[in-house]
């Protein structure tokens, strides 16, 4: 039995209801390396859910996918600009985000089928706001930091809209905490840097503090310290309450879809 | 027969699978589970109701209570490995290196306090650990356990999200689940530059591990002396 079986027990009936089709699928698995597994899993989900997805789930999937879309023209351009990313270290790491959200896209687009939103067309200056964000390597990894620490919000605020089904979620959680590993990074490439960013550090202290106020919409509220009503910084710590700087870390918080929306606009030409 | 049983029936109520809680839930929905747990899932098999000590262990509850007590206690394990990491640092530490473990540790009692919080009277207890396989004064050691546990946390909350019943219960997990990534970003490219993501925790589609509560709490044991009572813990 598959996991994807046991998850969902209504699987086998959707995506095929002759055996032939469930036989091929499990050898099919077993040939395939681990790693490889996800993109088989996608396509099988494809076929199984494909046109009959509620809208409410389409909707949260297109949203995602023109976030994916956006942070992967941004990295490929980033990575495309001569004389931008200039260190071997940076480089790679780079690389690997922006490997990441091209795989994004790829398994958006695979969920969505038909469904699927073109890709729009992006200004990565926001009508001149950054206009040398493909030239300035600082410039370009705030813009990347803002981008990185958007996609957790907007995951984060869309996650009770993919409650009905338990597989869209957990896959919606996965790249959740990816996009959080590279906001790590892109933070501890910037602290590295120093100047403005010296004290950046891989978390959200209190709300905007990348020190670019151009991106302030991006941490509207992520200096709470209220969750579930209580006060985070009246618990006890080790010496003394928690901070009021711990408690604005050690919670991220989400972003409507209408306020990312507005966010990605700036940088949406068509 | 009886007594070769009942050890068993201990020795794995330690990873918090009581024999009932296997026993309650339909042995193919084991099936798929890792090989670590072929083990366990053959005492699930077992049909004797009559153990003594079936119910023992700190009870977890049911339903999102279950699910927040076992965030509750992994909570409780992280913040309390970061509590001596930052009170007796490794050799060598740098400056930064224990600005950003303590800082790790206040968000990690920020989390065991605000479940000690929500959950209110069903809260368990403080959990004895068990860090005894871990060298504190060294960095490899610290920084090892420290990315396990990351890495854990980030999968086990990954995992958790559709046991969720309660949005706003999804949402806390949210909130959380993205503070361990970023730790978990921060230890890896501390052991080793540039493995914020690797392609040991992330895939081929750029998802990141989730795994369930009987995986998780399966490789959280050995950490764990306080004997869990998982019987009611959603999981798949």
């Amino acid at each position: 039995m598959t996991d994807i079986e046991h998850v969902d027990l209504e699987f086998k009936e959707r995506i095929n209801p002759r055996r032939a089709t469930i036989k091929a699928m499990n050898s099919f698995g077993a040939k395939v390396a681990f790693s490889a597994l996800p993109l088989a899993v996608a396509s099988l989900f494809k076929k199984a859910y494909g046109q009959t997805l509620p809208q409410q789930i389409v909707d949260v999937l297109n949203f995602a996918l023109t976030l994916e879309y956006l942070e992967a023209a941004f990295y490929t351009k980033a990575l495309n600009s001569g004389g931008l990313i200039n260190d071997s270290g940076a480089r790679a790491a780079i690389t690997v985000i922006k490997t990441h959200e091209d795989e994004h896209v790829a398994f958006l687009k695979n969920a969505l089928g038909s469904k699927a939103v073109g890709k729009p067309n992006f200004d990565f200056t926001a009508g001149g706001t950054f206009s040398d964000v493909f030239s300035n390597y600082d410039m370009f990894l705030a813009v990347a930091n803002a981008f990185e620490d958007t996609g957790v919000r907007a995951y984060k605020g869309q996650a009770g809209n993919l409650m009905a089904n338990d597989d869209i979620l957990r896959y919606a959680l996965n790249i959740h905490s990816v996009e959080a590993r590279h906001a790590s990074h892109i933070r501890q490439m910037r602290r590295s840097r120093g100047g403005a960013a010296a004290s950046l550090k891989p978390w959200i202290t209190g709300a905007n503090d990348t020190g670019v106020s151009a991106v302030d919409p991006v941490y509207a509220g992520e200096d709470n310290k209220i969750q579930a009503e209580v006060d985070v910084t009246s618990f006890n710590g080790i010496s003394g309450k928690i901070s009021l700087q711990a408690a604005t870390e050690a919670f991220d918080e989400p972003l409507t879809k209408e306020a990312v929306l507005q966010i990605a606009s700036l940088f949406i030409t068509s | 027969m009886m007594d070769q049983l009942k050890n068993k029936n201990q020795l794995y109520s330690t990873t918090g699978l009581s024999e009932t809680a296997l026993k309650r839930r339909s042995f193919l929905k084991y099936a798929g589970a890792s090989m670590a747990l072929t083990a366990v899932v053959a005492v699930g098999c077992n049909d004797d109701d009559d153990f003594p000590g079936m119910d023992e262990g700190v009870y977890l509850g049911k339903g999102d209570v279950a699910i927040l007590n076992y965030a509750y206690a992994l909570e409780q394990l992280e913040a309390a490995f970061y509590t001596q990491v930052a009170a007796s640092p490794y050799s060598g530490i740098s400056d930064l290196e224990k600005i950003l473990l303590t800082d790790i540790r206040d968000h990690e009692i920020a989390h065991r306090e605000f479940f000690k919080a929500a959950l209110q009277s069903s809260a368990i207890t403080s959990l004895e650990v068990d860090f005894s396989s871990i060298n504190f004064n060294s960095r490899e050691s610290v920084l090892a356990t420290a990315k396990a546990f990351e890495d854990l946390g980030v999968s086990a909350y990954n995992g958790a999200g559709q046991l969720i019943e309660k949005p706003e219960n999804l949402l806390l997990a949210g909130k959380i689940v993205s503070v361990e990534a970023r730790h978990a970003g921060l230890i890896r490219d501390l052991i080793q530059g540039g493995s914020f993501a690797g392609n040991d925790v992330v895939d081929s589609n750029g998802l990141d591990k989730s795994m369930s509560p009987t995986q998780v709490l399966t490789i959280a044991a050995p950490y764990i002396k306080t004997k869990l009572n998982a019987r009611d813990l959603p999981t798949y």
